[in-house]
């Protein structure tokens, strides 16, 4: 389980404070998908910072499994969402697949199967030994997937991983995720500014404030499991949640405005 | 076709410009710049296997220790430099010091303290080409895209593995090109050293040669030490394309896109 408690972070910078989160307080359990969106520049990222334990907060705590997270949580894999500079030019798809993997002492027999299948899984097969720039911005994004799959993480954390690329291939990446999500039984927090996407995606949408966030909302999404980027989004009752979110993202603005 | 092409436009002004010097000092009586048809007999004559044993081989492995030396240490202390803010902020005022001396001053102080043989001069080419290695390390270090670094701290990539797998290969290009104006800087201080005191080597015996009034094989050296400066030139592109072909791949695509 994901719990993030009162979480606050402070940027200080000289005798200038900016406070880009105020109080966060919301839980994921295992194997749960939950969404975070909100308006743009409220401070997703720095949430998403904390949560991976590349920033520590100002006070409040990140736990997960009821242990504190003071640096980079060992099951835990997180896919940036600028996979041009997240993946390494310098390696091909292969080895940066490989590379966290043998960082984590994974035999080679095993590193090897890994590497197949996560490629595998994101439909990456018989592009191991091409680099990161000979390829398309959605397969980029893939090999940064297919690199957190590989890891076996029991927690995913994506950070607007699909911001950066067209329409169509973000709804392919979208079932991507979903299908995934599925198959390995991962927790996954996936942060994003579509409100669409959040509930297309998620089991839970939780809707952030503007700077300093609080949490505004959360909504359970109850729509069937099986989703379908056709069917799905032509649901009355997803037309119906996706409005709820887009009416708190707005009062969320508002409430800033005054 | 293409490399042909490509081949005789590099060889076209070197050639013109030989067939010029040729042409013009054909008749020359000045006795400093004789005919180049007598430099180039000059040159087969002197430059035999036994003399390249005695005096070029010397001078190539002053120029390789020191050169590999400088390499190493620059870019051991680069990247500690470059990862280190407090360690920067401290020396950087030094280093910017030490690189604005032109080297070959500190020939005649590194003589007092090393001596006039091999170390001396391979602490000079040391000294004079460790700061084009050294401060591009650092710059190099120092741009590393911090989502790479932060890409590297979420999974673990920490250590020697996160200096070898991230930190040196995204600065390489960087480092390459220190390499690259270390290398002219170290063939030239190596002739420097020589030609202050020695008793073998390439800088040494072209000085021998005027000294003797030996004037077409003064230029024959000039001429080898020309044709030795740009073949290692040449070596060196040759590797650094190799090793950098990824980020030559990189900025095409980032043009392109």
């Amino acid at each position: 389980m994901l719990e993030v408690k009162g979480l606050r972070k402070v940027y200080r910078t000289g005798t200038r404070e900016v406070e880009a989160l105020r109080d966060l307080t919301f839980t994921v359990e295992n194997g749960d998908l939950v969404c975070l969106v909100g308006p743009s520049g409220c401070g997703k990222t720095t949430l998403l910072r904390c949560v991976s334990g590349l920033l520590d907060p100002t006070s409040g705590d990140v736990r997960v499994d009821g242990k504190a997270v003071d640096g980079p949580p060992p099951g835990m894999a997180v896919v940036f969402q600028e996979y041009g500079r997240s993946l390494f030019p310098w390696m091909n798809v292969r080895d940066n697949v490989e590379l966290p993997l043998k960082q984590k002492k994974v035999a080679k027999a095993r590193r090897a199967e890994l590497v197949e299948q996560s490629l595998d899984a994101v439909g990456l097969t018989g592009s191991e030994s091409a680099y990161p720039w000979q390829l398309s911005g959605g397969m980029q994004q893939r090999v940064a997937i297919a690199r957190a799959v590989a890891y076996e993480p029991q927690t995913l954390l994506m950070d607007e991983p699909f911001a950066a690329v067209d329409a169509q291939t973000r709804a392919d990446l979208e079932d991507l995720v979903r299908q995934l999500w599925k198959r390995l039984g991962v927790t996954i927090l996936f942060v994003t500014h579509d409100i669409d996407e959040s509930v297309y995606l998620g089991q839970r949408v939780v809707m952030l404030s503007s700077s300093p966030t609080v949490v505004q909302d959360e909504l359970i999404i109850d729509l069937p499991e099986a989703r379908d980027q056709l069917t799905t989004r032509a649901d009355p009752a997803f037309i119906a949640l996706r409005t709820r979110v887009y009416e708190q993202i707005q009062a969320a603005k508002r409430n800033a405005g005054q | 076709m293409g490399v042909l092409k490509r081949a005789g436009t590099v060889v076209a002004l070197p050639l013109i410009l030989f067939a010029g010097w040729y042409v013009l000092s054909a008749g020359s009586e000045n006795f400093y710049s004789p005919p180049l048809s007598k430099i180039l007999t000059a040159f087969g004559d002197t430059w035999q296997l036994d003399r390249i044993r005695a005096d070029v081989l010397p001078s190539l492995l002053r120029l390789f220790a020191g050169y590999l030396l400088a390499a190493l240490i620059g870019v051991g202390a680069g990247v500690a430099i470059g990862l280190n803010r407090r360690l920067r902020a401290t020396v950087e005022p030094v280093l910017e010091f030490f690189r604005a001396i032109p080297p070959p001053v500190l020939v005649p102080v590194i003589m007092l303290f090393a001596g006039i043989g091999n170390g001396m001069k391979v602490t000079v080419i040391v000294f004079g080409c460790i700061w084009p290695i050294l401060l591009n390390t650092v710059e190099g270090v120092r741009a590393v895209d911090s989502v790479v670094l932060e890409t590297a701290r979420s999974y673990g990539v920490n250590g020697t593995a996160r200096i070898t797998h991230v930190v040196l290969p995204s600065a390489s290009p960087q480092i390459a090109a220190g390499l690259r104006q270390a290398l002219s800087i170290a063939i030239i201080l190596m002739v420097i050293s020589e030609m202050f005191a020695a008793s073998n080597g390439l800088g040494f015996t072209i000085v021998q040669f005027q000294r003797s009034f030996a004037i077409p094989e003064m230029w024959s050296g000039i001429i080898l030490l020309g044709l030795l400066g740009f073949g290692l030139s040449l070596l060196f592109r040759l590797a650094e394309r190799r090793a950098l072909r990824w980020y030559e791949g990189l900025r095409a695509a980032q043009r392109a896109g």
